[in-house]
């Protein structure tokens, strides 16, 4: 046999007995507790050690410093990961290959379920993290606690809100909306008076559209342990989608892809003259869309039901801890100070939107004046958003997967004549096809 | 009036193998050049592009056209300053990473690709074919069939986000392999290696002092073209690297891009226009510079069937 | 001058071994050995309930019903038959013009028209998205400068040519120097018994030049179609732009890197891409007979 033949054989059969080694895991519905006490996490502090942590989130970097000046005999090793769906496959490849990953992570809400399930993140309610249901949101907290064990502890949170911008809607006689139907309207309204300005812009976000779908008291994802029920036709989903259609047929939305240089000088300038979002936006307004500030203002999410106070939830994250982490007591100290001790005020301060009942009810807090809103104190509203969250909401047990195709599907709606409804309904047909062959049960 | 009969053979010719230019007398037409021009027009302008827009501020980038400067502000060199020392220096470390792999990566793919092509072209032995159809047939596979098992085999191996990851895939080259055999194949008579052999040299020792002086233009333009591809590599260090300390300036770049989508994050999109500029730079003057060897390189080593 | 020894000049020995074996093993590593464990992936499903098991050629019957995967594979394939042509006949048109020596500034125009191949593909993706954004980007401009409504690059029907477009522009230069290159070695003397002959420019061109350069014309189609199916970075890092119309699935490269790092499926995604490369190679292999067979 030549050589060749030979080396490449013995190079193939050692990747083949490195790969059978390797292998996949088997997963169960909840995963023990994380052996250990809170007696561990404080026999950890004091022995010090490093962590290393992977979040985008700009305020994190305040939290390590702060924790390694209380702490000075633990280092803490801040990877500032590329954010969205590159972070979370960085984080599933680390899983997958056993290795390489972080002791600390930053996991939006939408995917603590896949990672639960999964056992990729630690189960901290040994640790004494169950003690800390309190303290939070009633929103982040269930999304962190799926399977009755707590996978994180919440960093902030996004109750959504209305921000708009007031000069664009006094120059063409527009009233705040308080309902969908009235925004609706309102975008007609604009879009008559002024063919290059829309009242938002919308390019098929997955988690805008299961916020709205939220909002409207609509749960298309019932979860279960391995069953899952997959259903756009729901009352929820269906009120949305019909009436978000004329927004899409009439073209009252722009298409500006969000997060573009593009969006930020449409939002600066007027061409996209609202957002209905998440709280931790007025940051990324104040840096991106700098030609706009004391022009935009806060309002409460437009309603379904004219005087109801229903809100979502979108975006926002917990930090976790990684189940394969060397030195787990001492990663969920860093979670805890980062969470619900002197990190969180850190935090605060830097700008994140909490998660914390406490921080939420503050005078100081409520009373904040906001430069970019003209001096408004937007955390009122803000406040009373995370307070009025729709309960019963659940996301997939493998949504990262579901958002990141949702463009190929539901955004057919967005570019071709398919209604929304029939796009969602493909949506969610792609997703069961996932989750079949993930071993779920989906109906 | 002179009339040249022989165009003069023009002294920098390296490579034996250079033919006379057919002169087809004096006509030139500027009909043609025009026309080349929309070309060489069309290549320009993406880069036109690019450099006046390196020249915008942040406001000024979103403002003004697109393809002229934003009158009354020539922010280049605020932002050039800014590109090398935002987020400590990020920029700076990005530069000298891409610089060692291009230098280790493509440095190393051009002494295999050398040492490989002349094995091939000089030598008979066994299993000669199989390796040729091997290594062109492995062109075809695409490169995500084998990304995601090199990471699963790199990271068993616990090489992934280290520099390892991306420079060991960098070393292999089939273009630079193919094209060191054909140029090795022109290039170095059998005559005299002989002549070594039989004067008792040993095949290493002939190899570097008689025939790589001799493939001189073909190694200058494999190096060329691994440094390009180790430059602008984006797709592997993507899958491999994690930690910000060790991307390349395409990886890092893009996370800018990306940088934006973050609460309380900055957008700097004119910071990741001026570090593209300042990416591409050292590359067109790599190119510019050694002209001479890798056009010399590429005509020797041209496909004759 | 030894003319009595008949015995070969090259060496027939191990010793090719000792220049071609570094090359080799590395390639061996990065190579044969990841190609060898995604066979062995592709006959594997590892899931989120129920881990890893044996499952044969399901992978591989699945894929071939996929219709995901087939749209992918004829998206590629139209790009194939029109952007190929496209890009190697300007390549070559530039290449005639420079080597027919009756341009102003040739040397201007070889290093010009070959300076986009230095440029990386994530930075001439962000240029040309750019310019094509029919809100700020030069399309935008022109349609506001001069009040009309250009189609936009990025929809539904032209995304593809718009992509096209890029890829064109990337390597124009880097053909048009492989051909101009083959061009230059092409003798003398065929010209000018050709001139004594009284033919023409044309006639010139298309009875000496083309078939002399045939070689590198093969090489350069071989070298672009494989490149065309394995598109992926030019649509990939542009997704962002026109999520709606550059699907996960646009190219089966892109389906099988979605279906690694977004599904993760391992599985699956080794198993479309084993069958891509498959095809790529056949074609490829087909390309080569063809170019090297006629006349």
């Amino acid at each position: 046999m030549s050589r060749f033949i030979k080396v490449a054989a013995a190079a193939t059969a050692a990747m083949l007995a490195l790969a059978a080694c390797g292998g996949g895991g088997d997963t169960s519905t909840d995963t023990p507790a994380a052996k250990g006490s809170e007696a561990d996490v404080t026999a950890a502090l004091a022995k010090g050690g490093s962590l290393t942590v992977w979040a985008w989130d700009g305020t994190v970097k305040d939290v390590a410093a702060g924790f390694q000046k209380k702490y000075p005999n633990v280092k803490i090793n801040l990877v500032s990961a590329l954010s969205g769906d590159k972070h979370y496959t960085a984080l599933q490849n680390a899983v997958a290959a056993g290795s390489g990953g972080p002791d600390v992570a930053q996991v939006e809400y939408f995917a603590v379920l896949q990672f639960a399930l999964s056992k990729a993140l630690a189960n901290l309610s040994g640790y004494g993290a169950d003690s800390l249901k309190s303290e939070f949101t009633p929103g982040p907290w269930a999304a962190v606690t799926p399977n009755g064990g707590v996978y994180g502890l919440p960093l902030d949170s996004g109750p959504m809100a209305m921000f708009y911008n007031k000069e664009v809607f006094d120059k063409n006689g527009i009233t705040v909306p308080t309902t969908w139907a009235e925004y609706v309207e309102a975008a007609r309204k604009l879009h008559t008076a002024n063919p290059k300005a829309y009242l938002t812009g919308d390019t098929g976000d997955a988690g805008f559209t299961t916020s709205m779908i939220w909002q409207a008291g609509g749960k298309p994802y019932q979860v279960s342990g391995n069953d899952v029920t997959i259903n756009f036709a729901d009352p929820g989903a269906a009120k949305y989608a019909t009436t978000w259609q004329p927004m899409i047929t009439e073209k009252l939305v722009a298409s500006i892809p969000p997060w573009t240089d593009e969006w930020f000088k449409a939002l600066g300038d007027g061409t996209i003259a609202s957002l209905v979002t998440g709280a931790w936006m007025p940051g990324n307004l104040a840096s991106g869309a700098k030609a706009a500030a004391g022009k935009w203002r806060v309002a409460p999410m437009p309603q379904w039901e004219a005087g109801g106070k229903a809100t979502a939830e979108n975006g926002g994250s917990s930090l976790g801890v990684m189940d394969k982490s060397a030195n787990k007591a001492l990663a969920y100290a860093f979670v805890k100070y980062a969470a619900a001790e002197e990190g969180k005020d850190l935090r605060i301060k830097a700008g994140a939107f909490p998660s914390t009942t406490k921080d939420l009810n503050s005078p100081e807090f409520l009373a904040t004046e906001f430069p970019y809103f003209g001096g408004q104190k937007a955390n009122e509203i803000l406040a009373q958003s995370a307070k009025d969250v729709v309960s019963g909401w659940s996301y997939l047990p493998f949504q990262v997967y579901a958002n990141s195709v949702f463009n190929d599907s539901a955004g057919k709606a967005y570019v071709s004549a398919t209604p929304l409804t029939d796009s969602l309904k493909a949506w969610g047909e792609q997703s069961a096809k996932y989750g079949k062959e993930q071993g779920f049960t989906v109906k | 009036m002179t009339t040249t009969v022989q165009s003069p053979r023009r002294p920098r010719d390296a490579a034996p193998v250079r033919r006379k230019p057919y002169r087809r007398g004096n006509r030139r037409s500027l009909t043609l050049t025009l026309l080349t021009g929309v070309v060489a027009i069309y290549s320009l302008v993406p880069l036109f592009w690019l450099v006046v827009n390196a020249t915008k501020t942040p406001e000024g980038l979103l403002g003004s056209f697109g393809l002229w400067f934003d009158d009354g502000k020539f922010a280049l060199f605020d932002n050039i300053a800014q590109t090398f020392t935002y987020d400590d220096g990020a920029f700076v470390r990005w530069l000298g990473n891409t610089v060692m792999y291009v230098v280790v990566g493509a440095g190393g793919a051009t002494m295999l690709a050398t040492l490989a092509g002349y094995g091939l072209a000089k030598f008979n032995f066994v299993g000669k074919r199989a390796v040729f159809a091997t290594v062109i047939g492995a062109v075809a596979v695409p490169g995500t069939a084998l990304a995601v098992p090199t990471f699963l085999m790199f990271s068993k191996m616990g090489l992934t986000n280290t520099p390892w990851s991306v420079i060991i895939p960098s070393l292999v080259s089939p273009f630079g392999l193919y094209l060191m055999w054909t140029f090795s194949a022109q290039a170095i008579p059998d005559e005299m290696l002989e002549a070594a052999r039989m004067d008792g040299a040993g095949e290493f020792r002939t190899f570097l002092r008689i025939s790589v002086p001799l493939l001189g233009p073909g190694i200058v333009t494999v190096l060329l073209f691994t440094m390009v591809a180790t430059w602008n590599n984006y797709f592997l260090p993507l899958i491999m690297l994690k930690d910000p300390a060790w991307y390349p300036l395409t990886i890092g770049l893009n996370a800018w891009n990306d940088q934006a989508q973050t609460v309380g994050g900055q957008a700097v999109f004119n910071l990741v226009i001026t570090g593209s500029l300042l990416t591409i730079l050292p590359l067109l003057a790599a190119f510019l510079l050694l002209q001479r060897y890798w056009q010399s390189g590429l005509t020797a080593g041209s496909v004759k069937e | 001058m030894t003319d009595t020894l008949v015995v070969s000049t090259r060496r027939r020995s191990w010793a090719g071994w000792k220049f071609v074996g570094p090359f080799m093993a590395v390639f061996a590593l990065v190579f044969l050995a990841p190609i060898g464990y995604s066979i062995y992936l592709s006959l594997y499903r590892n899931r989120l309930i129920g881990g890893n098991s044996f499952v044969g050629i399901d992978n591989y019957t699945q894929a071939i019903q996929d219709d995901q995967f087939w749209s992918g594979f004829g998206r590629v394939a139209l790009f194939l038959v029109v952007q190929v042509p496209i890009m190697l006949i300007l390549a070559l048109v530039v290449a005639l013009a420079i080597d027919s020596g009756r341009l102003y500034g040739k040397a201007f125009f070889r290093v010009t028209i070959f300076l986009p191949y230095a440029v990386p593909a994530v930075v001439a993706t962000f240029m040309w998205g750019f310019m094509y954004s029919n809100q700020f980007g030069l399309v935008g401009n022109i349609n506001e400068a001069f009040g009309i409504t250009l189609p936009e690059p990025l929809s539904a029907n032209l995304a593809l040519a718009s992509i096209g477009n890029i890829v064109t522009w990337e390597f124009v230069g880097y053909n048009m120097l492989i051909f101009y290159s083959a061009l230059r070695v092409v003798p003398a003397s065929l010209y000018e018994s050709a001139e004594i002959d009284g033919a023409g420019a044309f006639r010139i061109i298309t009875a000496i030049k083309l078939p002399a350069i045939r070689g590198a014309l093969v090489i350069a189609t071989i070298f672009s179609v494989i490149g065309s199916f394995q598109l992926f970075n030019e649509p990939a890092i542009m997704r962002p732009l026109a999520r709606n119309v550059l699907t996960t699935d646009y190219t089966p490269n892109m389906y099988a890197y979605s279906l690694s790092f977004a599904g993760q499926q391992y599985n699956y995604a080794a198993t479309v891409a084993i069958i891509m490369g498959v095809i790529t190679m056949v074609i490829a292999y087909v390309v080569q007979l063809r170019g090297t067979r006629e006349n």
